[in-house]
């Protein structure tokens, strides 16, 4: 756990000309991360040396996307569900879809990361965040129904399980592995 | 599962899509999804199972293969043979005064990707031979009377996906998906020379789901009844897409201005008037997606004015969830359709007997060609069915008049559409996956004993 918390410090020291808002995130981010991380010390952490670019796992990349795709699926539900307009109801489907392949990619990235050997699965995380993708797996199948009934109630409950979930699955950071004890540096 | 996997690979069967879809999805489909028996849908009071909502809607159109040296298998007292073959995509046919037969070889307009699910049904039809080029054309055939073609013209060229032909004295009209056009026709004629002149635009593009537009002329000539099918399953592309669709529109024939004649009618594909009656008939294809038993298609009279239920409700009173905001006024005036032909059946033809020279079982009623069910289990459809009439109503459950359609793999060889009665009184079938105008007449070993 601590080694993520070191990746995200230095990625805050290599990039001093980051604007404020950037800085903001980043505060956010180490905050849910110390909020998770139990038993590590703040100061054994940051005694680390900081990680060079290129150790930081790839896949960390595209652990944003599919959550940004299903939240926006949920949003368009809503939409659809007080509008009836059926925009918005085609909106959540491709949203969704948008949202599965870039899970599918996201499977792929993870897997070259585990193949390097400096990353091992982050198990509690990595399993919430296959869950959240399988219930949308689920979802894309009750929002290809033809109709009102493909988003309510069924489908814009989906959404909603799956956000929630994903929130769960990534409020500890994008990564969803950690670095190997003993891994080179 | 293993066994529908080998089947997927050995990429032998019309199912692979479905399959694919099934494997995405293993152990999230019901496995109870079987159809019952068509027969207790077929009559007025079709029996109407629980509506069901599908994880992953069933899709199974038989594959096509070739007929070879077979034909469609008639019944007793039946003989069937090819009128002529090679055809590309024959929809419907109309038979001209003289006899000329006219094969109208048409297809529908690309269909739009609004969804994901679009382009997986797109791959399916595909798979099944529905996404044959459109000829856009009307063929000629002349038959010398013994069944045989004598000769062979391309009738009408450069047409907009056409389906209903109507002569009126010397006008010919033929139903494109967005207009309806009037051509001068000459008896004999066999190529029309005129570049036409537009009568009506009819509800086309962007969408055009349904895109099929029959045409039957009033018995006096001065007005036309035009099948307009939905746009949509259940109003899925929105209720905007479906202005003055899944109606049958009444056009007058002098000025082109039109009517809602009836609506509520998802699919009317078939408008044919009953001889003895002079009312209006029509077939329609209704809602899929609600089970394999739901909704049953139908055959029924026209009521000036009617409403049919699509796609508030179904049969009556029946509601269906998937349409928001709903509509109980309309549902409260739902007609509910004369006679049920069992569900997704696909009914793409309708003849009246008038005029046949077939057996006397067949003289009163109506022909109907079911192209066949492409989402249910087992197969339903696929083949050409009689309904016997006796003043101005069906009187009885419906015949198997051709069958055959599908081999003993449920593989199909063809595909019945439109029908009509030719000069000598048989019944034509065009079949848009053999590519074959089929003839069937009364077979002769049987009629010479009487």
């Amino acid at each position: 756990m601590f080694k993520i918390l070191s990746a995200t410090g230095s990625y805050s020291t290599e990039n001093t000309n980051a604007d404020s808002q950037h800085i903001w995130v980043r505060l956010r981010i180490d905050i849910m991360q110390e909020l998770t991380i139990t038993g590590t010390s703040r100061n054994e952490a940051s005694s680390l040396p900081a990680t060079k670019a290129g150790q930081r796992p790839l896949h960390e990349m595209l652990t944003p996307f599919p959550f940004a795709y299903f939240t926006a699926a949920l949003l368009t539900d809503i939409a659809y569900w007080r509008s009836d307009e059926v925009m918005w109801e085609r909106f959540a489907v491709w949203l969704i879809t948008g949202g599965l392949v870039m899970s599918a990619l996201l499977a792929i990235v993870a897997i070259i990361d585990l193949i390097g050997g400096k990353q091992k699965p982050a198990g509690l995380r990595v399993l919430t965040y296959v869950v959240a993708v399988l219930v949308a797996l689920f979802n894309v199948l009750i929002h290809s129904r033809d109709g009102y009934t493909a988003v309510v109630p069924t489908g814009m409950t989906l959404s909603a399980v799956v956000f929630v979930i994903m929130l769960a699955a990534i409020s500890g950071g994008w990564a969803l592995s950690h670095r190997r004890l003993g891994a080179k540096q | 599962m293993i066994n529908a996997l080998k089947t997927a690979l050995s990429g032998k069967s019309a199912h692979i899509a479905a399959m694919v879809v099934a494997v995405a999805g293993v152990g999230l489909s019901g496995c109870d999804d079987v159809g019952g028996d068509p027969a207790r849908q077929i009559g007025a009071h079709p029996a109407l199972p629980a509506l069901q909502q599908y994880l992953l809607p069933p899709i199974w159109i038989a594959e096509p293969t070739a007929w070879g040296d077979d034909t469609p298998k008639a019944a007793k007292g039946l003989q069937v043979h090819a009128l002529a073959t090679g055809f590309q995509h024959p929809r419907s046919l109309y038979v001209l005064p003289n006899g000329d037969v006219l094969v109208v070889e048409s297809n529908g307009p690309k269909a739009p990707i609004f969804r994901p699910k679009d382009l997986i049904t797109g791959w399916v039809q595909w798979f099944a031979g529905a996404k044959a080029k459109d000829a856009n054309r009307i063929t000629l055939v002349r038959n010398n009377g013994a069944g045989v073609p004598e000769l062979r013209t391309v009738f009408l060229d450069h047409l907009n996906s056409p389906f209903g032909v109507a002569l009126v004295g010397h006008d010919l009209y033929v139903a494109n998906t967005d207009s309806i056009m009037r051509y001068h026709y000459e008896d004999g004629q066999t190529k029309i020379t005129d570049p036409g002149t537009k009568l009506t635009d009819l509800p086309g593009g962007p969408i055009d789901h349904h895109w099929t537009k029959s045409l039957v002329a009033s018995p006096d000539g001065t007005k036309f009844y035009v099948g307009i099918g939905s746009n949509s399953n259940v109003g899925e592309n929105g209720i905007a897409a479906e202005y003055e669709r899944a109606a049958i529109w009444e056009v007058d024939r002098a000025t082109g201005a039109h009517r809602i004649y009836a609506s509520g009618v998802r699919n009317p594909t078939g408008l044919r008037f009953e001889p003895e009656t002079g009312k209006l008939w029509a077939i329609a294809n209704e809602r899929d997606e609600i089970g394999p038993d739901l909704v049953p298609d139908y055959l029924t009279s026209v009521q000036d004015g009617g409403f049919y239920g699509w796609p508030y409700s179904y049969y009556g009173q029946h509601l269906d969830p998937r349409i928001q905001p709903q509509r109980p006024d309309l549902v409260a005036k739902t007609i509910v359709p004369d006679y049920a032909l069992s569900s997704h059946v696909a009914p793409l033809g309708l003849a009246m007997s008038m005029g046949t020279a077939l057996p006397e079982a067949y003289r009163h009623g109506a022909f109907v060609g079911e192209h066949g069910s492409w989402d249910r289990t087992p197969l339903n459809g696929y083949k050409v069915v009689f309904v016997p009439f006796s003043g101005g109503k069906p009187i009885g459950p419906a015949e198997d008049v051709v069958t055959g359609f599908l081999d003993v793999h449920d593989h199909a060889r063809g595909r019945p559409v439109g029908l009509a009665v030719d000069q000598s009184g048989a019944l034509l079938i065009a079949d848009d996956v053999g590519n074959t105008v089929w003839r069937v007449s009364a077979d002769r070993s049987t009629t010479a004993l009487k």
